[in-house]
């Protein structure tokens, strides 16, 4: 895992993948959009709001994928001291926060036309807003933290201790009464939604893990450079120290 | 053309939701592509400017 560690062997990496990610991400959403917009049907219940899930669902799914890979690499940061898993996490939670406010704005704008209210405080409606603070808390506390070493232990833990919200926000419609309807893709026994609804929710889900993959790496190379930059600017005033000494 | 974009009567929620998303992920991807030429760019030109720190400073990364 370790192999991974080295910056230089990272940035390669990233370089390789970043074009492929770009397009995939740009062919599956404009596919995606298409089959969205124009070639699936209205639903027969809800009408054209039915559009709104091809957005809504996806989002809620990569606000909880976004936070698990923030978890898991804030769990290979505090244990293993990886030292890119920290640059990962931090990279990840600006983009799960705007997932996650996508699932609820996309949730609002759905729940008014067809449960006749903007927002109810059930457990899953709760449950999501709460993994939003979590994200904006996280960044508020690494960004709040001078010392890096203290910043990168206090945001692992943050968000180790957040992940108990994912199997909560998961299971709130079996647990909890709720006005949400329960999970009708990822569950036992196999989806049961029309496959040319399925077909759009399906682009859509794989066209955002890319366009996650591809601002994760976009992100962490950037923090990587400015690590250096800094290293860099602290080595020249050091220097022009010792000059003038 | 103008059905489609009537949305059923539904347009105000459906364009909102899809310009929502777009107004969002757009955002986010631009941000963190300027961001990220910005900072090639300033260490491109620190490293040129002491070319001799360089090993030094790739030894500090663990290079």
């Amino acid at each position: 895992m370790h192999r991974f560690a080295n910056p230089a062997r990272f940035q390669r990496l990233a370089s390789i993948i970043l074009p492929w990610s770009d397009v995939l991400t740009a062919g599956l959403l404009v596919s995606g959009l298409y089959f969205a917009l124009f070639a699936s049907p209205a639903d027969y219940q809800q009408g054209e709001t039915v559009r709104i899930m091809y957005i809504h669902v996806p989002a809620a799914w990569m606000a909880m994928f976004s936070y698990s890979v923030m978890a898991a690499a804030s769990a290979a940061s505090l244990i293993w001291k990886h030292p890119l898993a920290d640059v990962a996490a931090r990279a990840a939670a600006p983009i799960g926060a705007g997932f996650t406010a996508i699932a609820l704005i996309t949730g609002m704008l759905w729940g008014e036309p067809m449960w006749g209210t903007w927002w109810v405080w059930d457990a899953r409606l709760t449950s999501v807003l709460i993994l939003f603070f979590l994200y904006l808390g996280y960044m508020a506390l690494v960004n709040a933290i001078d010392n890096p070493a203290a910043a990168v232990r206090a945001g692992a833990i943050l968000a180790l201790v957040g992940f108990v919200n994912i199997p909560i926000i998961k299971f709130s419609v079996d647990w909890w009464n709720t006005l949400h309807q329960p999970a009708s893709v990822i569950k036992m026994g196999g989806p049961s939604i029309a496959p040319s609804m399925l077909l759009p929710l399906v682009l859509m889900a794989l066209g955002f893990h890319f366009y996650f993959v591809s601002v994760l790496l976009r992100r962490m190379r950037s923090e990587l450079d400015l690590a250096r930059v800094r290293a860099l600017e602290d080595a020249i005033a050091l220097n022009s120290e010792e000059a003038a000494a | 053309m103008s059905s489609f974009f009537a949305m059923g009567g539904y347009a105000f929620y459906v364009w909102s939701s899809y310009g929502a998303a777009l107004l969002i992920l757009g955002g986010i991807a631009i941000f963190s592509m300027v961001r990220a030429r910005q900072a090639s760019r300033r260490l491109e030109e620190l490293k040129r400017a002491a070319p001799h720190r360089r090993r030094r400073e790739e030894a500090a990364n663990g290079a």
